[in-house]
Parts: C-alpha cells; structure tokens; sequence
C-alpha cells in the first residue's frame, strides 16, 4: 500500500516539501513537479531532508519541469531520479494513492 | 450500490488568505451527500480553520468556523488535528472549537469529533486511505 506524493512548490518558499517528507512511509513515492523541482537542488538547504527521508522513500523529479528552470543534471540531488510524463503515469499507476501538497 | 470508500480531506492551509479552506469544507459538504466514510485532517497552516474566537467582521468575507459544528448532522465526524502542527504555532487543543457529533449507536450521546494526534499517526492516517483531496 503505497502512495505517491506530488509536490508543486519551492522548498524555499513553502513547507510543504518538509511536511510531506515528515509524513512519507516506507514505500512511498515522492514527485517533485513545477516550482517543486528546486527541491531537487543539490547543497540546498533541504538536501539534507531530501536525502534523509524516510527508509525506501523514492524521491522523482520531472525532467520538463527542471529543464525549464535550468537545472541541469549534474546540478540534481544523486539519488533523484527524473522521470518524463511517462514516468509520471506509471508512478501514478503503481501507486495506491496520490496525495498533493498544494 | 457502489462500495464505499475512505476520503481523506487535507487541509494545509490557514482560512482567510486563500480560497482553499472554504472550498474544501464546501466539497466535505458536497461529498457528504455521497455515504462515503470521511474523513478530515489538519496539518500545518490548516490547525489555523478550528481555531476559537474567529471574527471576519473586519475583513469583510464569510465567518465559515461555524459551519464546521454542523458536519455532524452529515455524518461526519472523525476530525484530525496534528499535535506537532499546533505546537509549532504555539497553540493547544483548548484553542480549539468544540466540535462535537450525536452518536445514534450509543442513546445519541454527544461525542467530540475533534482528536489530537501525533505526526506518526497522521502519517498512518493518510496511508489508510482510497482516496486523498488536498486543500
């Protein structure tokens, strides 16, 4: 029983990427999309948390969404991985859930 | 007959600032006309919603704390407030309105709706559910 996060928000703006880590299970999914992606900075502040997050968390980000804003992938967390909108779909699919954090 | 299932409403956010907080309780509202097994949970900024003393007189928009008094009636009554969110703004259960249902398995006993829980549990919570809306 799993469920896929979906975070839309800057780190540095929002607490929502923070509360969402602290409410992540063992299993989960988490998907950074839009302004999300920041969060994906690697020697950011939230490096730390994103990182740390909950045992067998994934942690995905959308690669359109980082392109547009410049993040290259070298600049990414290691442990992210950037999915496409396909990605997007089959996190969605292998989910039980999703849950935005608006 | 469709089977039933869990609804999790979140609610993150603080009640006048944005449209969220009056959207969600309209659709809990809406959906309460639906017999599925609701259920709402306050987080964050969301602690804000249940808070005593609301007086929108000034502001010029719709006192709606209130209305939550009256989920009960539509069967709704399992309310979840994280306790680490209300710390982090410095407030207790007892800033809380009372919110309370009729329990017709027990003689119609008043019940409260509202219970404190630990972020752990919340995370529990939301992972027991079918479907999640956020606010």
């Amino acid at each position: 029983m799993s469920t896929l996060h979906i975070v839309n928000k800057s780190p540095f703006g929002h607490g929502s990427l923070l509360s969402c880590i602290n409410h992540c299970k063992s299993g989960d999914a988490v998907l950074l999309i839009e302004d999300g992606v920041y969060g994906a900075l690697s020697g950011s502040v939230v490096e730390h948390a994103v990182t740390t997050c909950a045992p067998s968390v994934s942690i995905y980000v959308l690669e359109g969404d980082a392109q547009a804003r410049g993040l290259a992938p070298e600049k990414l967390i290691g442990t992210v991985k950037p999915v496409g909108y396909d990605g997007f779909v089959d996190l969605v699919a292998e989910s039980d859930r999703t849950q935005s954090w608006l | 007959m469709s089977e039933t299932k869990k609804f999790l409403y979140v609610n993150r956010k603080a009640p006048y600032g944005t449209i969220y907080a009056l959207e969600s309780l309209e659709v809990v509202l809406i959906g309460a006309a639906f017999d599925q097994d609701v259920t709402l949970a306050f987080l964050d900024d969301g602690v804000f919603q249940l808070t005593k003393g609301q007086d929108t007189g000034g502001i010029g928009v719709k006192n709606f704390s209130p209305t939550f008094r009256a989920l009960g009636d539509y069967e709704v009554t399992k309310l979840y407030v994280e306790q680490e969110s209300l710390e982090e703004r410095g407030l207790a259960a007892e800033d809380l309105q009372a919110v309370t249902y009729e329990d017709e398995d027990d003689d119609w006993a008043e019940k409260p709706s509202i219970h404190i829980v630990s972020r752990a549990e919340m995370a529990d919570i939301m992972a027991d559910q079918d479907v999640v809306l956020s606010f």
